[in-house]
């Protein structure tokens, strides 16, 4: 089957309302239960290189009124993001969301103001997958005591790069990792450390 | 219900509550200003609380409702109708069963467990209001942590009294950063909010304001070390349930000063009565 | 006496939904009365609906009169609620109130102007006498007319902006603070200001505004213009490119004109407060300009010094949907807020002395306010 390139042939939610609102409370679970896998619902045919889980968190997340900014290799999905959702895009510094398949530099990121700290982007991180990568040990809100959490496509000083926008707090950037059907998220509020 | 979109609100009304939801867990305590709608029901009813519900709530939820601890209490009654009008939900009376649970001025006795989210009805986020009534001022105070007034207060109150002497609404500090409005619950309840399993979001529809505590986060009430924080309850055991340790209402029984006491969950008062030999 | 835990809230609301549904028929004997009876004959109280309800629609307004017996806070209450769950299919073009189809213009800061002083149908000469013909439902007198409608006449800031001694329109093509799709912050804008008085409590309104006159941040007023009439809505459809009328509103507009004496940057000049209202509604096109004024003290350097002067005061508390909830919420029950007073109080008094009648201590902090 040959595909325009624009991805309008595929489609979005089977189910927009409900099918939105189960992903909504993987998300919510996964940013209020740092480094637990959450599965979401996703559409039927996401468009590569979506994974379903990153194409359910934009069908959830993104609108007009927060827009996604689409860098490489996502760029091309402009034209079905904006057809599900509204989100026309806007420049990194802007986004309400980042889509992004490596790590940014999170400096390029808006981060929020100490008064609006809450006016921050959101990082789509799409990784390989979220077991079987070097382990994470996490602390802080939602984490009974520590979270172990092992995803791969990190950068190797990832705890390093992840102490620099701890320090920001209130301000930050929150992640949430995407690969398969499953979600998991990095509020600003968690510590991350290297597994001894 | 024909004409609505499901849990009556529309679905980008939704995201950006469940924008504003994401980022209140993200940063525990702190308020996120929402552009809260007009419902049908009126601004200091629950309104709040109710558009939370509703950006949360799905197909196999189980929604509780309680006001004053009560699940039939009239505005409870009223709420729980709305989603199970608006949304086909099941709905129950009983704290374990639910998987919502939306309150005013209570935390149910029964512990919450992780599967469970509790949507608090706020008629006022701001735990700085009656210190200081501009909203932009009290912005900056959140900002740069700037919380003395408050320690102030509480001390006044310690040379006048003796003691502290708030009784419901009582400040709380979230994850060592912001000072919170834990909603008028009474103190009592201030102890159950820390590190409780369950996800604890907050709706303030009047004042337009959402804000989180995310499940395992440390929620302290505002003391001194040497008039350490206070919970407080009528001494007297449940007159229906024998509880010892539960919340209590006051029952004025005659007009020649009779009282009874009984407990304020009418839940977890009628469970304790149904497994009583 | 025997206590029983409080059971049948929802009997108890049924039935008094019902007996709610009895009350607003009243006496069956008297005929229903007709939504378009309410919509043709109580004109104003549907413009004040529609106005606080921030709806433009006669119909619906009447309807939520009917339904709230006459009480137009309720009124106004449902057709908000009813707003709230409208999709948004395009934004109108700003209304060009020049091209007003006039029912009425008045300047009181000029004999005559282009365009001419049009009475209209106002009440302010009528001798306010009990009419008691009305009780035996005559029909009306007819009422003149006259050879041709007003045309379109120049607003007051075209007239005296030309000299400069009127500050200038403000000119910008900037996307308007929405206060319907997000959630006002202060300092809040003009925009932002002008919504909020449009729809806020025409009773406030007009409180504050007259204690602006009464010396709590004066502005030395002057009716510039009062015109009501007949303006197009227009929207622009993606698909089409061009404007095409959708359908016409009735507004009434209040330029108030007021003194300034000037500041470091700017030469003494007139400045303006600005009313807006849908239907006919000049009381609160006034009121509302005075109050917008007022609002601009801090842009014009001029001292703060009174309620009507301050953003968050007003416009926190001018919306009458939010005011009237929270204070009628505190018929709620507070039991449990009570309880823990009850609880404190004791505590305190046992402290302060075991003696029958020992109070708190002189300069103690009165009880917060329920919640």
């Amino acid at each position: 089957m040959t595909v325009p390139d624009d991805g309008l042939a595929y489609p979005g939610f089977a189910d927009p309302v409900h099918d939105a609102q189960a992903s909504f409370r993987a998300v919510l679970r996964a940013l209020a239960r740092p480094g637990a896998l959450c599965t979401v619902a996703t559409p039927p045919a996401p468009p590569p290189p979506l994974a379903p889980a990153s194409a359910a968190v934009l069908l959830t997340l993104v609108d007009a009124d927060a827009p996604v900014h689409l860098p490489p290799p996502f760029a091309g999905l402009g034209p079905w993001v904006a057809f599900h959702t509204g989100s026309t895009g806007a420049d990194i510094g802007d986004a309400a969301f980042v889509l992004a398949d490596e790590w940014p530099d999170l400096a390029l990121l808006a981060a929020g103001t100490d008064e609006v700290p809450e006016a921050s982007t959101t990082l789509i991180l799409q990784v390989p997958a979220l077991e079987g990568g070097p382990r994470l040990i996490l602390r802080g809100p939602g984490i009974e005591a520590t979270q172990t959490f092992a995803p791969l496509g990190l950068p190797a000083d990832f705890a390093a790069r992840w102490a620099a926008n701890r320090r920001l707090y209130p301000r930050g950037i929150d992640v949430l990792l995407c690969a398969g059907s499953a979600v998991a998220g990095l509020p600003r509020s968690v510590t991350v450390l290297e597994a001894a | 219900m024909k004409g609505y979109n499901f849990a009556y609100l529309d679905e980008q009304t939704k995201r950006m509550l469940r924008r504003a939801l994401l980022k209140a867990v993200a940063i525990p305590g702190h308020q996120i200003p929402f552009a809260a709608r007009e419902m049908p029901l009126p601004y200091g009813w629950g309104t709040g609380g109710i558009q939370v519900t509703a950006a949360v709530l799905g197909r196999c939820d189980t929604l509780k409702v309680i006001d004053q601890g009560a699940d039939d209490t009239t505005n409870a009654v009223s709420i729980r109708r709305f989603f199970a009008r608006t949304a086909g939900v099941a709905t129950t009376t009983r704290t374990a069963h639910a998987t919502i649970i939306q309150t005013r001025h209570r935390i149910p006795e029964t512990a919450l467990t992780e599967a469970q989210i509790i949507v608090y009805q706020v008629p006022q986020p701001e735990p700085l209001y009656r210190l200081e009534p501009s909203r932009t001022e009290t912005r900056r105070m959140h900002a740069l942590s700037e919380y003395g007034a408050m320690h102030v207060r509480l001390y006044e109150q310690v040379a006048r009294y003796g003691q502290i002497a708030i009784s419901y609404d009582y400040p709380v500090m979230v994850n060592g950063r912001h000072l919170m409005a834990p909603s008028p619950i009474p103190a009592f309840d201030n102890p159950k909010m820390h590190r409780m399993p369950a996800l604890q979001l907050f709706g303030a529809g009047r004042e337009k304001r959402i804000y989180a505590v995310p499940p395992y986060t440390d929620v302290a009430s505002l003391d001194f070390e040497d008039y350490p924080f206070r919970a407080g309850r009528a001494p007297h055991a449940c007159a229906l349930c024998g509880a010892q340790a539960s919340y209590l209402d006051e029952v004025v029984t005659d007009d020649r000063g009779g009282r009874m006491f009984v407990c304020s969950d009418t839940d977890y008062c009628a469970s304790r009565r149904e497994q009583a030999p | 006496m025997a206590y029983v835990a409080v059971k049948g809230g929802e009997r108890a609301i049924d039935a008094a939904h019902a007996w709610l549904a009895a009350a607003r028929r009243g006496d069956g004997t008297v005929p229903s009365m007709q939504t378009a009876q309410i919509r043709e004959q109580l004109g104003r109280a549907v413009d004040r609906v529609m106005a606080e309800g921030s709806l433009y629609d006669p119909d619906l307004a009447a309807l939520a009169i009917k339904q709230a017996q006459g009480d137009l806070i309720e009124a106004g209450f449902l057709l908000r609620a009813f707003r709230t769950t409208l999709p948004r299919f395009a934004a109108a073009l700003p209304v060009d109130t020049a091209a007003m189809r006039l029912a009425r213009r008045i300047s009181a800061i000029f004999k005559d102007l282009p365009g001419g002083q049009v009475l209209g149908p106002t009440y302010d000469y009528t001798h306010r006498l009990l009419d008691f013909s009305l009780l035996e439902d005559r029909p009306a007198a007819d009422a003149p007319e006259a050879g041709a409608h007003p045309g379109p006449a120049p607003r007051i800031p075209d007239i005296l902006g030309q000299e400069g001694l009127l500050e200038a329109d403000i000119r910008s093509d900037a996307e308007p603070f929405d206060i319907t799709r997000a959630p006002l912050a202060f300092p809040a804008g003009r925009d932002a200001r002008l919504q909020g008085l449009a729809r806020g409590d025409e009773g406030f309104l007009l409180g504050l505004g007259y204690s602006t006159q009464r010396g709590y941040g004066n502005n030395h007023p002057f009716v510039g213009e009062l015109r009501v009439g007949e303006v197009d809505v227009e929207i622009v459809p993606a698909e089409l490119g061009f404007a095409v009328c959708i359908g016409t509103v009735t507004l009434t507009e209040c330029q108030m004109v007021n003194q300034f004496a000037g500041s470091k940057t700017e030469p003494a000049q007139f400045t303006r407060g600005y009313g807006l209202a849908f239907g006919h509604a000049e009381r609160r096109a006034m009121a509302m300009a005075l109050v917008d004024r007022a609002l601009r003290a801090e842009e014009l350097g001029e001292a703060l010094t009174a309620p009507a002067q301050d953003p968050q005061f007003v416009l926190a508390t001018c919306d009458n949907i939010e005011a009237t909830g929270f204070v009628e919420h505190l018929k709620l029950p507070h039991y449990v807020d009570f309880q823990s007073e009850l609880e404190t109080v004791r505590r305190l008094r046992a402290t302060a002395g075991s003696a029958p009648g020992a109070g708190p201590p002189p300069g103690a902090v009165p009880p917060d306010e329920p919640p």
